[in-house]
């Protein structure tokens, strides 16, 4: 039956759930759906290597690497950890907030900046941490303590995640365009694309301060006890 | 001079693509362990950038397997470097003050910028500023201008965009050549073969495309879903997203299957606008990310960095009811915006 080119997608299910190779489990996923499917070899190394060539859009990032190489030897890092630093009065919510659209609007440009481990767990968490204890009076107790971490890993994925296609050439973007163009929606461009990814931006900053700020209320009352 | 722009120029910049690719197979060479692998491995990536649209395509297909071998028996590794050290970053920062953020800003301002330009596409012999669908300006011209405008190549808007930037970072940073080579060769052995995974899922939809994967699922969805209710065709092209993104772990791999299979017979077709079906597709995915352990580097690592009770769940468990609104809302938006 057909349903037996379907072969390539239980594949790539299994390799991914067993931690194989990500790029060989993707290569014998895609010669093995060629195979089933009546293409020979030659065939099918064709159509790997020709539309792995058109993408090679997706992989122009490499040319980034020198700049953030030198930025970051020069101190960027350090610099945007200083003027975070600067915001005083804070309470968990806010500086998660703050975070939370700093982390957002970089996302969009497409500057690397954030990171569980270049900014969260040395800047930010130690920072809500803080800010936390004072609006709460005393110490955070074991769970407080746990939902802040989780949380600051999780704002850190929104800003990551829902602002990336904001920018025209992010690789989710001219993937979005390389499969539309291939399916022939000629009307699509990596910039139509980015700004329909602006609502979701959006939205999720509107959520990460709700999640931050109900997060606050709950350690208030803790507190009030 | 349009096969200048559309051809020779992005050649160019995926040319300085394989020079950093090429620097980092050299830098391999002095591995201490892997050293042939991980040398082979850059370097054919290397040529693949810089002679792709040259050499025959199964030649390229080739190639990849090699990679792909490379990879499995786990040949390509990291090499050992002398970074930075954390003293002489905070003096520097202190000298450079804000000025550090210029060139990574003026990445994202150029492309911007450089997204507005269009040239007429029968000749390029005129160019243009496009402000708005109501508002083009006319920058310069070289001649008769006929033919539909159109966008510059994503190379060239990237490439001029961090071209500017490095210009602007060696002027403010003055940073020594070897040092800057060795940290550009840690930073793509760091990200290592999966930075060649969005590229190398594309090509798997190709071949996916070929057999008529895509042909396979819509059969089975047509023959549960009925074709014509745009609700319904909304709602299982979210899920389908969201449920292939958890068992993946990488919402990248569902966008190709999942919109050719279903995004567009039961939603673009239907009279969905294509940008933001595929747009508010792919974040629909991201929220399956955001539930997933597959999704080890974003919801896993993360639990050990930050030292949680829970080394598993912890920051699941924070993400679970926000993704679970975002879907909704994805829903809701998709029917709203694109019809």
């Amino acid at each position: 039956m057909e349903y037996i080119t379907l072969i390539g997608i239980v594949i790539i299910v299994v390799g991914f759930a067993l931690k194989f190779d990500v790029l060989a489990t993707v290569i014998i996923s895609g010669i093995v759906t060629g195979l089933v499917s009546g293409m020979n070899l030659v065939e099918i190394l064709e159509i790997l290597g020709s539309s792995f060539v058109s993408n090679r859009l997706m992989s122009i990032f490499l040319i980034i690497f020198p700049v953030i190489a030198i930025i970051e030897r020069y101190g960027l890092k350090e610099r945007a950890a200083y003027l975070i630093g600067k915001i005083k009065n804070a309470s968990a919510g806010k500086v998660l907030a703050i975070y939370s659209v700093v982390r957002t609007i970089a996302s969009a440009l497409n500057i690397r900046i954030g990171g569980v481990v270049q900014f969260v767990r040395p800047l930010i968490l130690p920072m809500a941490q803080a800010a936390g204890e004072n609006i709460k009076g005393e110490k955070l107790d074991e769970k407080e303590e746990e939902s802040l971490k989780g949380l600051s890993s999780a704002v850190e994925n929104y800003g990551n995640f829902f602002a990336q296609n904001c920018f025209p050439a992010a690789s989710g973007v001219v993937l979005m365009y390389g499969t539309m163009a291939e399916a022939g929606f000629t009307e699509v461009t990596i910039g139509t694309l980015a700004a329909a990814s602006i609502y979701i931006a959006f939205i999720s900053v509107v959520l990460s301060f709700i999640q931050v700020f109900l997060y606050d209320r709950k350690i208030k009352k803790g507190g009030n006890k | 001079m349009l096969d200048f722009l559309t051809i020779y120029f992005p050649e160019f910049f995926y040319v300085l693509c394989a020079l950093v690719s090429f620097d980092t197979a050299y830098r391999a060479t002095k591995n201490e362990e892997s050293k042939v692998g991980t040398t082979l491995f850059w370097a054919l990536l290397g040529v693949i950038f810089m002679l792709g649209r040259l050499l025959p395509n199964v030649f390229i297909g080739a190639m990849l397997v090699v990679m792909g071998c490379l990879t499995a028996t786990n040949q390509v590794k990291m090499g050992s470097f002398k970074e930075s050290t954390a003293e002489f970053r905070q003096q520097s920062s202190e000298k450079l003050g804000n000025k550090i953020f210029i060139p990574a800003v003026s990445i994202g301002v150029m492309a911007l910028i450089l997204s507005l330009i269009q040239y007429n596409a029968d000749s390029a012999q005129t160019f243009f500023l496009k402000l708005s669908s109501f508002f083009t300006l006319q920058l310069f011209s070289f001649g008769s201008s006929s033919g539909d405008p159109t966008a510059l190549d994503g190379a060239v808007m990237t490439g001029v965009a961090c071209l500017v930037a490095l210009v602007l970072a060696i002027v403010i940073c003055k940073p020594k050549l070897s040092e800057t080579r060795s940290d550009t060769s840690r930073l793509l052995m760091q990200v290592g073969a999966s930075c060649l995974l969005p590229q190398l899922l594309g090509a798997l939809g190709s071949v996916f495309n070929a057999a008529g994967v895509g042909d396979v699922i819509s059969s089975i969805i047509s023959s549960i879903v009925p074709s014509g209710n745009v609700v319904i065709g909304v709602v299982v092209y979210v899920l389908g997203m969201v449920i292939f993104t958890m068992i993946m772990g990488n919402a990248f791999a569902a966008f190709t299957v999942i919109t050719i299979g279903i995004g567009i017979p039961f939603v673009i077709n239907q009279g969905g606008d294509p940008s933001i079906v595929a747009a508010l597709g792919m974040t629909a995915g991201y929220c399956g990310t955001l539930m997933t352990p597959m999704a080890a580097n974003f919801n896993i690592v993360p639990c050990a960095v930050l030292e949680t009770k829970d080394q598993k769940w912890a920051v699941i468990k924070s993400q679970v009811p926000v993704a679970l609104i975002m879907i909704v809302i994805h829903i809701v938006l998709m029917l709203v915006l694109a019809f």
